[in-house]
């Protein structure tokens, strides 16, 4: 035991010596969660967008009120003809176009059908559905309300409720994805580079030669790793927690166990990578292409799983990260408790236990 | 007296490359045996299968009266190593890198202490103490291996290509250092490349293309060779045809 000890302030001289590395693991979660909070984000707010009222009615204007009065848009410009909307985007003064159709008033008074046409600048995919999806949910509202006490065919209200995530605040998806990215880093990357360190620079034959057991070695060499893991676990939440109020519903123990389970499955994962290669360099290449990448895009994080390719769809699954999202997000915004994570929570566990098996079978392996 | 080390056939195969290939010999205590060989020629395999890194294919072996099958974690309680790469951490001065190595050797800590100060005075290191070793010149580094590979008075001392890359003055203190651990009982079984390091050794084995090729003491190996240095031994044995030509 009191080798272990000594083994593990060893891990931590290293750790604590290799200042810039250090600053990076500790300095990285803050500014990756403060940069996807505040920076990147899929809300709305105070867009520009370019009216052509061709009615010049008291109905275009009404609906034009209803639109500021949102807080989404902003008016750029009131235009006068068809020909300066195309102008207008190609200068890319405004991201959504409004034109109102010379027979809106009567059309709309006779109740006959009419249209309002969205124009919407789709070099942003995303924003310009969102633009779309706001403008006409506030128009829909207010052709709703004008109809009210009047004979309608067929009124169908729908009464809209975000679960979960009222607000629809995209930081509640970043943080559970910027813990799942850092936690993968932390664990695999740098657990797999600590391993390989020792191997390259031949240390890790004396190591081997020693009475310390290889056992004892790897979990002496990944310990450290753990708790600099679950720091930052701990830095993550309280930012989300305090400067984005994302709540924590469910358990907080509960959290933390499945925090643990998924750094040792990524623990695994890097001791598995450390026992397959020979160099830091190319332990780091496999952790970033192999890891990194299908952590970061096909988990879930950035980009929803139900809308990829059914073939991405399927590799998702292998993806622990994919598991640990759903698990975070279960726990931390639904509060739901383990009866409902069980079985993701065992697809981790099952997954943490083969990396660990195949690990030990290809460092002994090696040995021979 | 049961002898340090006894080899008899060990064989270490990779798939159908023979690295090591059926050598048998004895190392008595206190002997400083040679093992010598070009670049490839088996000697570091061999060394790893003897201090329990890796697993013979076939043959017997037994270090410090442990068998290299069953008892390689007794093996390693009995053995100092010194590997071919550089085995102190550049990023821990040279106390912690004592420290750290008599702590997993299990010394007490009363003892590392002791050794500390014995091993920093014997080398002559006190300004060097508390540096990092990357920024001690590679010479001292060399001796501070070989004193820590010995710091837990190992029955038996394994070193491979000890000198690569060292000054004549340092190799020469170096051998010293062996001398005097040797002096003291211990076992030494050190690889080399260098000829001359050769003849400072009690015996010398000499591996051609994974086996034993001459054993013996440097003059006998000269007298039965004919030749004035371990060198013209060496390439008599590794370059025949050359040599009769």
């Amino acid at each position: 035991m009191k080798q272990f000890g000594i083994f593990i302030q060893k891990e931590l001289f290293h750790i604590f010596r290799d200042r810039r590395t250090l600053l990076i693991l500790l300095g990285m979660p803050i500014v990756l969660v403060l940069l996807f909070g505040f920076a990147i984000t899929n809300e709305i707010d105070n867009a520009r967008i370019a009216i052509l009222d061709q009615s010049k009615g008291e109905m275009s204007q009404k609906i034009t009120q209803r639109l500021l009065a949102s807080g989404y848009f902003l008016i750029d410009e009131n235009l006068r003809e068809v020909a300066e909307i195309e102008q207008h985007f190609r200068e890319g003064k405004t991201k959504m176009a409004i034109v109102f159709p010379p027979e809106l008033q009567e059309n709309l008074r006779r109740n006959l059908p009419t249209q309002i046409q969205l124009i919407a600048d789709a070099t942003d995919p995303n924003t310009a559905t969102t633009l779309i999806n706001y403008a006409s949910a506030i128009i829909g509202r207010y052709v709703q309300d004008q109809g009210r006490g009047q004979a309608m065919p067929l009124q169908i209200h729908t009464e809209v409720k975000m679960l979960y995530n009222p607000r629809l605040k995209s930081v509640f998806m970043f943080v559970p994805g910027v813990m799942t990215v850092i936690l993968m880093l932390v664990s695999a990357m740098m657990t797999s580079i600590a391993i390989t360190r020792e191997k390259e620079l031949g240390t890790m034959e004396v190591l081997l030669a020693s009475p310390l057991r290889p056992a004892m070695i790897i979990i002496g060499k990944v310990i450290p790793y753990i708790l600099l893991a679950l720091a930052n676990t701990v830095v993550i939440l309280m930012l989300g927690a305090f400067v984005f109020g994302m709540p924590i519903k469910g358990s907080l123990f509960l959290l933390a166990l499945e925090c643990l389970l998924f750094v040792i499955t990524s623990l695994a994962l890097g001791i598995l990578i450390s026992t397959r290669t020979e160099s830091q360099q190319v332990a780091m290449l496999i952790s970033l292409m192999m890891l990194m990448l299908p952590t970061i895009l096909l988990s879930g994080f950035i980009f929803p799983i139900e809308s990829m390719p059914l073939a991405l769809q399927v590799i998702s699954n292998i993806i622990p990260a994919k598991w640990f999202i759903i698990i975070l997000k279960n726990v931390m915004l639904k509060g739901t408790g383990v009866e409902f994570i069980w079985k993701e929570s065992l697809i981790l566990g099952g997954m943490a236990l083969f990396f660990i098996g195949a690990s030990v079978r290809n460092f002994k392996i090696r040995l021979e | 007296m049961v002898p340090a080390i006894t080899a008899d056939k060990l064989t270490k195969k990779f798939g159908d490359f023979t690295a090591v290939n059926q050598i048998t010999f004895e190392v008595q205590k206190g002997e400083i045996f040679g093992f010598l060989g070009a670049n490839g020629a088996g000697k570091t395999t061999a060394m790893r299968m003897l201090n329990g890194l890796s697993r013979p294919t076939s043959g017997q072996a037994s270090v410090a009266g442990f068998d290299v099958y069953r008892e390689t974690e007794k093996i390693k309680k009995h053995i100092g190593y010194m590997s071919q790469k550089f085995s102190l951490y550049e990023d821990l001065t040279v106390r912690e890198n004592i420290q750290f190595y008599g702590g997993i050797y299990g010394l007490p800590g009363r003892e590392i202490r002791h050794q500390i100060k014995e091993l920093i005075g014997g080398l002559g290191m006190q300004e060097y103490a508390n540096t990092l070793v990357k920024a001690i010149p590679l010479g001292w580094k060399q001796k501070l291996s070989f004193s820590i590979a010995i710091m837990h008075r190992p029955e038996i001392v394994f070193l491979d290509e000890p000198t690569g890359g060292v000054d004549p003055i340092t190799r020469r203190q170096f051998w010293e250092m062996i001398y005097k651990a040797a002096s003291e009982g211990m076992t030494i079984f050190v690889t080399t490349h260098y000829m001359d390091e050769s003849e400072y050794c009690g015996r010398v084995s000499i591996m051609v293309d994974g086996r034993i090729a001459a054993l013996d003491t440097p003059r006998a190996l000269k007298e039965q060779f004919g030749a004035s240095s371990m060198n013209d031994v060496f390439l008599q044995l590794t370059r025949p045809n050359q040599h009769g030509s």
